[in-house]
Order: structure tokens, then sequence, then C-alpha cells
């Protein structure tokens, strides 16, 4: 056995190519440790279901190698793999019923037939579903296929389950009870769990770290706090959350920070994280909820003059779209606390934000 | 109900109205290929040259089925059908057919009339005969270095001439062959089958050459099946080892020895929409000149007395037909007529032991 | 509008805007759709029974129908009707006879009477057909006329056929369709051995079935599972290569396997040639049962491979991989898990090439032989060649209630839903 220390997965150097001539993982690294619940972040065809499925063994890497608690697992079949996998549409035999379900993984190992029916009880109590185990998959709602599914993949105790987008097909009030389910059924049972998403409040909601992939690649590496507030990149920035972009050019460097003339606006002070050098393009992130209206005179060193174009109401904040800069997509979000600024259509406005708040990042121009 | 009984009746006048409009021209059946290719140049042509009705010629694979659904369903669309003599019999013992009143048919050339002309047995109740076929067998001679095969005997002597036989399924035919293979004179056979003793002894024989015999149904397969190799030796009409060999020039021979010969006839179906003109064709394709004509186109015998004279060269391939009729003397010794009226009482008992012994 | 409200509200008969009763109004729009449905499918259902229905009514009927005796013989039918079989009956029945002979030479109606009771006694044709000729000149006492005439009239057993024939309706073309007959005391026995043959042939048309069905289901299982999962480019080729047999004519095909089987055909000839067989060696693969089962397999493999295809495309991929997952090797992951949900195409594929098989006749008649015949070639040997409809009726139909129970049985096992045919 590995050091429990070391990390239980490892990508080294992960090529995948599926005609020889267009890399869909390029040169991927990435630990995965024990206990943790790592989700692969991205759109479709970023390359993160391909990394799941050459975890899986379904795909064979192209090139560099995947270990699994410190062996190679590259020429290792899937089925010799130990590995739990919860699919799309949860793939529950429909020929079964949920019991025999449960115990097919347990039979091919030959476990004996009370240890499996023990074993079946548990998983399906730990799912809530300990009456429907004479059951057909047919006969489930869509959320107890989904924890049947996740039962299935647990129950022969693997170290690592594999989930694919596995709440995909449920309605988004459902969605959202099983995001917690699943995350207390991995914080109680200290499985490692891959799980794989387009979907970045899933992500946010229940991983300790999220991979975000696009082109192959991964663009960050983080916890979801840290993702949120500090992406690495103009990617990473629109992909996670609702973000404020200006374009402009960068004209200044002082230390951790930068000036960036702001196509048809003016100069921004910016926190540097991936400018380029003075001269070059940069993009300017921005949260919208950190935007105030009508600031008090000389609170930031970012003021500028806009006009309100729409105002949408939600509830706990007023949607505003303001032009800023020559930008008319600028959005602000303004809390519906006491004494909140009354904003109305076509009037003027003045917007403030400060230096650490506006992220100077790459150019990223979108696929 | 009524609405599918008004559909049916529709389409039943549509047919009706279909059946009319081929009423205009004279439908001659007759079996295809090589003979009826005889009975268009024999027959046909001089006849519309001579005025006649126009023809529409169609083939049929035999037997009365046609007939008796045409007849039994009240649709005749038939006017004149080529058949074997048991059907001819057998048509006109069940008023399938229609009785043909023998004055119409003209004199020999000779001056014989018709009724002495014609040999003896050709003119039933309900036909008249056209033809003389048989059942004959025949080999490929190049499979051959040594001996030939020149008996009914060696036919089924395996041992002599090892190879893959082929006849015809069905009792008809080869229960006779057999028994003469066996040593029975031709006029002691049909005596020895209507007893089960004899019955037996035709299966017995047939039972030597069961292992090797591949078995054929239509008259253009064993000339094929020569010619493939498939066979060694197999039964065959006369008429279509001769064609193979007249037009395709294959080596095939014909074995002259206790082969059964029988009649075809021409019949006309009770209630054939133009009888009057069948009858006309009937006695115009019958007389001496037509009759011998038939025999330069297919190795089949004229019925007429008078015609037999008159036989002459293949037409395209320049052959001299005598010596290839099955009525010629050299080939006529030791030939065996079909028994009609046994097959007529026997057929369907004998075919059910035909096909019960087949299939074991 | 309040007035409704408040009918509606009495809980009396709802009435619709215009004051007719609400429900009388449902029925009239109704009536109206179901009239539409049902013009729409007149022409079809019209064409079904002319073309299906009524025939196979027909033939069922033909099966038991007999009327020729007890038409044509009138006398002699009332004659026996009180004759209790025993010796031979008194000079009355020999007298009808004679009348009838008469009667019936004159309408020309012998034939049918002696070749209807030659079906049933074999050489009693000539013996009608020939004391028919004679009949008219004949004088009682008849029954002394008649035994002269033919030893035959003498015999018990022809007068107990012709008073067995006498009823309309008879059971015997069933009887000889499983190989039975009635004896001379008009007990059910067994045919003559030499003479048995339907039960062989039943039994043979459900061997070969049976074994067209599974060499069907072997190889195109296989065939299938390549379709459904083969990248669209690759499976729309092999799926033409699947459908080209149904472009092609079924004589062309049968005819072609002639062609590679036969004794010198190119099969034989390539093993002699490669030396896996010796000149004498060569095998026989056509006119026997092989060439039978081979051709039909041929022909019938799009029937299985097309409800299997239809079947296994379902299928998700992710099933296999799941079975994977949780640890079972490819060929357990295969049989409990995919090939549990092909039965369903399994079932249809072999129901329906089964039943095609059964009722199958060209290609037997083609490549068959001597041990390749099926229950439809004697079908057609009995309609075209010896003329006994009702035993080709009886056989046919022995093979639709087969076929029927089959179905039945079918849908009992596997259940008719949980076919897919495509």
């Amino acid at each position: 056995m590995a050091n429990p220390d070391d990390p239980l997965v490892r990508f080294i150097e992960v090529q995948k190519s599926y005609d020889g001539e267009i890399l869909v993982v390029k040169n991927l690294n990435l630990d995965i440790a024990r206990g943790e619940f790592l989700t692969m972040l991205g759109p479709s065809g970023s390359g993160k279901t391909t990394c799941l499925m050459m975890l899986a063994g379904f795909e064979p890497a192209t090139h560099g190698e995947i270990t699994l608690d410190g062996t190679s697992i590259n020429n290792l079949a899937p089925h010799k793999r130990g590995i739990g996998m919860v699919f799309q549409n949860y793939a529950l035999f429909p020929h079964m019923t949920v019991a025999e379900n449960l115990a097919f993984p347990l039979e091919v190992r030959k476990m004996g037939k009370s240890d499996i029916e023990a074993k079946v009880k548990r998983a399906l109590d730990m799912v809530q579903l300990g009456d429907f185990g004479h059951r057909r998959p047919a006969q489930l709602s869509g959320g107890q296929q989904q924890r049947v599914a996740v039962a299935r993949a647990l129950v022969f105790d693997p170290e690592l389950v594999l989930m694919d987008e596995p709440l995909g097909a449920l309605d988004k009030q459902l969605r959202e009870q099983m995001q917690y389910e699943i995350k207390h059924i991995h914080e109680s049972l200290g499985v490692t769990v891959v799980y794989v998403t387009h979907d970045q409040s899933e992500a946010l909601t229940m991983s300790n770290r999220v991979a975000v992939f696009n082109d192959g690649v991964i663009q960050q590496l983080a916890p979801p706090d840290e993702l949120y507030e500090k992406p690495n990149n103009a990617f990473v920035a629109q992909f996670i959350g609702e973000n404020n972009k200006l374009m402009g050019k960068v004209t200044a460097m002082n230390g951790k920070n930068c000036t960036v003339e702001v196509d048809g606006g003016g100069p921004v002070q910016a926190f540097n994280v991936k400018a380029g050098a003075v001269g070059e393009a940069a993009s300017l992130s921005l949260r919208p909820e950190r935007v105030e209206i009508n600031p008090p005179d000389g609170k930031y060193p970012n003021v500028f003059n806009g006009k309100v174009e729409e105002l949408i109401y939600l509830g706990d904040h007023i949607r505003s779209r303001v032009n800023v800069c020559g930008h008319d997509d600028f959005i602000v979000k303004v809390p519906n606390a006491t004494g909140h600024p009354q904003l109305s259509k076509g009037s003027d406005v003045r917007v403030g934000w400060t230096v650490e708040d506006c992220r100077a990042l790459d150019v990223y121009e979108g696929p | 109900m009524s609405k599918s009984l008004l559909l049916s009746t529709v389409a039943a006048a549509g047919i009706l109205l279909a059946g009319a409009a081929s009423a205009g021209n004279l439908t001659v059946v007759s079996w295809g290929g090589g003979y009826t290719k005889s009975q268009v140049e024999a027959y046909h042509k001089p006849w519309l040259a001579m005025g006649g009705k126009a023809i529409n010629s169609e083939d049929y694979n035999g037997g009365l089925a046609e007939v008796k659904a045409q007849v039994e369903s009240g649709k005749v669309v038939w006017d004149l059908v080529d058949v074997e003599l048991s059907d001819a019999v057998r048509g006109c013992d069940e008023g399938l057919l229609l009785p043909i009143d023998k004055s119409i048919l003209p004199a020999g050339d000779d001056g014989t009339p018709a009724l002495k002309d014609f040999l003896p047995g050709t003119l039933t109740e309900c036909g008249v005969a056209s033809i003389v076929w048989t059942t004959i067998y025949a080999y490929d001679t190049t499979k051959f270095s040594g001996a030939k095969p020149t008996t009914m005997a060696d036919f089924y002597d395996l041992k002599k001439f090892p190879g893959k036989r082929g006849l015809r399924k069905g009792a008809k035919s080869n229960l006779e062959m057999a028994l003469m293979a066996d040593g029975v004179a031709p006029a002691d056979v049909y005596k020895m089958l209507g007893t089960n003793a004899g019955v037996e002894r035709a299966f017995a024989k047939l039972d030597t050459i069961k292992g090797s015999t591949v078995w054929w149904e239509a008259g253009a397969q064993p000339p094929q099946m020569l010619a493939d190799g498939e066979v060694l030796m197999t039964t065959a009409y006369n008429g279509r080892i001769f064609g193979a060999v007249a037009t395709e020039n294959k080596p095939f021979a014909i074995v002259w020895d206790a082969q059964v010969w029988d009649l075809d006839l021409w019949v006309i179906p009770k209630g054939a929409p133009n009888v009057a003109d069948a009858l006309k064709f009937v006695a115009f394709s019958t007389d001496t000149k037509r009759n011998a004509a038939q025999a330069s186109w297919i190795s089949y015998g004229p019925v007429r007395k008078s015609a037999a004279p008159l036989v002459g060269k293949h037409a395209t391939a320049g052959i001299d037909m005598k010596p290839h009729m099955p009525t010629a003397p050299g080939n006529f010794k030791n030939a065996l007529q079909n028994d009609f009226a046994f097959w007529a009482d026997h057929a369907d008992e004998l075919n059910e032991k035909f096909n019960s012994w087949l299939a074991k | 509008m309040s007035d409704q409200v408040t009918a509606a509200a009495y809980a009396g008969p709802v009435l619709a805007a215009d004051g007719t009763l609400l429900k009388d109004r449902l029925n009239k729009t109704m009536r109206r759709r179901k009239l539409i449905a049902a013009g729409l499918v007149l022409p079809l259902g019209a064409f079904v029974f002319i073309t299906f229905m009524f025939p196979i009514i027909l033939m069922l009927y033909r099966s038991v129908d007999n009327p020729v005796v007890h038409d044509n013989m009138p006398q002699t039918v009332a004659a026996l009707e009180y004759w209790d079989g025993q010796g031979i009956p008194g000079e009355e029945a020999f007298a009808a006879m004679v009348a009838d002979l008469v009667q019936a030479r004159k309408s020309k109606e012998i034939g049918r009477v002696a070749t209807r009771l030659n079906f049933e006694m074999s050489g009693v044709r000539s013996v009608l057909t020939g004391t028919a000729r004679k009949a008219k000149n004949m004088k009682a006492p008849f029954k002394d006329a008649l035994i002269a005439a033919n030893d035959l009239w003498g015999e018990r057993e022809l007068w107990v056929t012709i008073k067995r024939m006498a009823k309309p309706f008879t059971a015997s073309q069933y009887l000889a369709a499983v190989d039975m007959r009635f004896d001379i005391d008009n007990n059910m026995v067994m045919q003559d051995e030499d003479r048995q043959i339907y039960v062989t042939i039943f039994g043979r048309t459900l061997w070969i079935s049976l074994l067209v069905s599974v060499m069907c289901l072997l190889l195109g299982y296989p065939v299938a599972y390549l379709l459904a999962t083969l990248p669209l480019k690759y499976s729309n080729l092999l799926m033409i290569m699947v459908l080209l047999p149904f472009w092609t004519s079924l004589l062309v095909r049968t005819t072609s396997w002639i062609v590679l089987l036969q004794t010198n055909g190119v099969i034989n000839d390539l093993m002699v040639w490669t030396g896996i067989i010796s000149e004498e060696g060569r095998i026989q693969m056509i006119y026997n049962q092989m060439g039978t089962v081979i051709a039909m397999t041929h022909i019938l493999l799009p029937f299985m491979v097309l409800p299997l295809y239809s079947v296994m495309k379902t299928i998700p991929p992710s099933y296999m991989r799941a079975a994977l997952s949780l640890g079972a090797n490819p060929v357990t992951s295969f049989v409990r898990v995919y090939a549990p949900q092909t039965v369903p195409g399994i079932g249809a594929g072999s129901l329906l090439v089964f039943i095609l098989s059964i009722g199958y006749y060209i290609t037997p008649a083609l490549v068959g032989g001597r041990t390749g015949q099926m229950i439809s070639n004697f079908i057609a040997f009995h309609m075209q060649k010896s003329l006994n409809w009702g035993l080709a009726a009886a056989l046919g139909g022995i093979l639709l209630v087969g076929v029927l129970f089959l179905y039945w049985a079918y849908s009992k096992i596997v259940g008719v839903d949980n076919m897919k045919l495509g």
C-alpha cells in the first residue's frame, strides 16, 4: 500500500487523440488526493469526459501515464480497476430488480450470499430506498434511479468513484437536493470522488477542488471560492459566475497593479494577474456585485459615468444594465438593502470599484 | 360488409372485362422452351399465314390444376392446352374438357382416312394427339473412356458405371423403368405393378441407386445437370436431350432401351371462349404436313402414319431427324407405352408410396 | 350563460351552448371522427378480407367439404343410410348404384366421383368408370350384374368406403394429413407403413425451420451487434450488405447457391484445388437437407438481423461500461447484461424466421432434393399434380393451426408486447 499522503490518482503528461490529428486532451498533469471530491468542469468538448473515460479505462490514453494508488493502470482492463462509476443516464440494468442491480458487482466478486444481502441492504438504506429492492428500475422515479445508481457504484466499497454528469437528467429542484445528498455520502464514507459536470453551480456546491477544462487543458485547478474570486485567466473569469469584461490596453505597470486604458473609456486601475507588458491588449474582469452605484466621492480610484439602460427586479437584488465606457453590457447588482439607490431607466449614474476587485487578465476571444 | 361485397363485385367485373378483352385471341397453352418453339414454327406461323385467328401463346408446367381452377370458377381463358395422355383422359372423365368430334380431322396426304391414319390409341374422347415423346436416359459421352451404357440395367449398375444418377421426382416411369432394369419384360410391367409384390420389387430396385440419385422436376433440368457434371447419367425427355445436342452441341447420347413413351394431346377446356377456332386449329395443326413439320424442330415423333415418311432434316442444324424419332424402328424395339388407365387408378397410392419412400 | 352554470350546479344533465345535451353533442362529434377513421381503414380491411381471410376460410372449408358422392349418387346415399356396414348391402343398394351410375355417366360427373373414391381406395377409379359404361344395359338382379362387371362390387370394403364418403362433410382428409385412415370398421388406424409420410414431413419441416432459425440467430447476432455499434459510415455499408439479398429475386439467389454448392460447383472446386478434399471426395452440399438449410438461412437472415438490430440500437453502450466498471469481465458483462436485453429481438427474429421457414416452398423445391423437402412442397404437389385439393387444404389447415399455436406459445412465454419487429 502506498503512502496515504500520496495522491490516489495521478495523470502524468497524459494526451489523448481520437483521430491522430487533433489532441482532445493536451498534456494533462493532475493529482487527486485521497478522500477528495474533485470536479472536472468545462463546456462540452473541453476534454473533461475524455479524462474520466481514460481513468475508468474505456478509452486508452494516447500518451502519458495514469496511476492509481501508485501503480500504472494504463494497461489494466476496466473491470480490474475496482473503480465505481455513476453514468449520465444511470445505466441501471433494466432486466434486473434494484436489489439484483446492487448485488451484481458483489456476485461477480464471488461474495457469499449472506454478505451480499447485508451489503445490498446497507447500500439501499444509505440512499433511503430500503423498501424498493424488489422493484425494477423502470418503476422508480428519476431521483430514485439516481440514488440506486449511486448506491450501486458504492456497494462494493471502491476507493474511487467516478460520476459522469449524474444529475443532468433531473429537474432543478431535485438536482439541488441530490447535490447535497451526494456531498453528504461523500463526507460520511470518505471515498474519493471524481465528478464531471458542465454546471458550474453544481461544481461550486459539491467540490473540494474544481478543475476547469477548456480546449483540452486545465485552465485553473482551485477550491470553489478561489475559483470565483481569483480567476486566473479570462476564460475562467467568464465561465465561472457572472462577469463584466472590459477590453483595453496596458499603459503602465506599477508593482502588483497596472493601468489599463479601456477602449472608448478611460484609464482603469487594476490588479495585475495575467496582463501582458505595457502596450499589449488586456481584459478586465469585474464581478457585478463588487460595483457600487453613485459611491461617495474619493471612495474608489475607479469612478466612471454611465447611463442606466435596463432594470430587472429580482427580489433580493436589482440587476441593472449600465452603459459604461462605451460598453452597454455592463451589469451592476444593486442589493435590495435599506436605503439602496433608487434608479430609473435612462438616468445618469456614476459607478465605482476598487483596484483589487478589478483583475487584469489575458484576452480570451472565445471558441 | 356491403361495401366489401361491392368491392369484390367490382374486382370480379374487372377480371371479367380483362377476360373478355383477351377473348379476341386464341389462347394456346403449352410446355414452353424448345417444345413451344417447335409448335410456333410448325403450327402457329402457317396458321397465321393462312389467315387464322391471332394466337396468344402461353406456357405452363403440365397437370390439370389450372384447367380445373378455370373451369370450376367459370372463368376460362385457355382455348387449347397441350396435355399428357393421362391428363387428357382424367380431365375428360371429370368433365373438365370438351369432347372433340373426330370427323373434323382431315384425311392423310396419302388419302388414308384420319381415323386410320392416326396411330392406335392417339385419339381419345376429348383429345387429339400431336406427338409421341419418350422418357429415356442419357449420358455425357466425354465422361466414358471405355464401355458405354447401352441398357436400362446399366443405368442401375453402380459397380460398372460409378457416379450420380438423375431421376424425375415422381412415381410415373421410374417404377416401370426399375422393373425393366430388373429384367421384367415390357409387356408384363403393368401387370406386375398392379400387385404389392411388384411395387415392392420396383422400389427395391430403386433402393439400389437411391443414395446416388439427384432428383429433377422440370424438363429443362436434366440436360443442365449433365452439362454441369452434377450427374453421370439421367432420365430425361428425349426432345430436351436432342435439343441440347442439336442446338448447343452438347456431347450427350441417348440410350434407347426400356424407355417409356407417351403422347401429348390437344384438349379444349369446357367453357373455352373460342371453341370453333380451337377446333379449326386442332384439325390444322394435326394434318400430315404440320405433323411432319414439327419433327424438323424437335425430336418428337409424329402421330400420323402418313407423316412418318415426310420427316426430314432439322430446320437449322441440318441433322437428319428420322433416326432421332422415338418411333424410329431402331429406337422402338424395347419400348413401353405409358398405361394411362393404370396410372389413373393408382397414381394417388403409388405417388404416396413413392413420396414416403423418398422421405425415408 | 348563467342559466347553464346553474343547471350544471343542480347536477342535472349538462347542456351544450345550443341547448342540446352535451353528451349527445360529444357523441355526435366523436361519431363523425370514428366514421372518418373507419373510412380510412375500410379499403385495407376489404383488401385483407378478400385476399387473405376469405381464401383461408375457403381453404378450411374445402378441407372438410365432401359433396361429390353426396350430390351425384343420391339414390345410393339414401339406400346405404340404414345399412349396418356388415357383409354387403342388399339388392336395393345395388339397384340404386346402377341407377346413379347411369345418371352420373350422362351428366359426366362419374369421373369426379371415381376420383374422389380413388383417393380413399386405390384402384376404384377404373371400377366405377368401367362399370358406368356398362350400367345402361344392366338388368335386375343388379347385384349379380355389378359383381359380374367387376369382382370388387362384392367386396364389403368398397361399400363401406362409399357409405363413408356419402356424408357431405368428412374428416378423412385431416386423418390422411396425419398418416391415418378409417379402416373397414370405420375405426381410425395408422396408415400402412409404406404409405406414411406426412408426420415425417411435418416433423422434418419443424426441424429444418428450427435449424434455420438457430443458424440465422448464430450468424445474425454478431452482424446485428456490429450494425448497432459500428460508426455510422461503416454500419451503413454493412446495412446495405444485409439488405442486398432483399433486393435480389428469390430465384436468382437460390440458383446462385446451386452454382456455388453443387458437386462441380465453386466451393467443391476450390476445396479440391486447395487439396482439402480429393477429386472423389467432393461433398454433396445441395439437393439435400443441407442445401435447403444453407439457402434458406441466407434468404431469411435479414429477418433475423433487422429485429435484433432495432433492439440492440436502443441499448446504450453505457450498460456494458457499467457492467465492466462494476467488476464483471467482458464475457460476463455480455452474457448477464447485454444479451438479456436483446431477448425481445431474439424472440421476434426467431419467431419471424421460424414461421416464414415453416411455409417455405420454392427454395426447398429447387435445392432440397430428396431429404430437404418440406410440407409446402407436398401441399403444392396435391394442388398441382394429384389434384387432391381437399388433402392440400387439410395439410394447409394443420400448418395454419401450427403457426397460430406457435404465436400463442410465444405470447405466453415472451409476451407479444415484448416483440420488436423493427
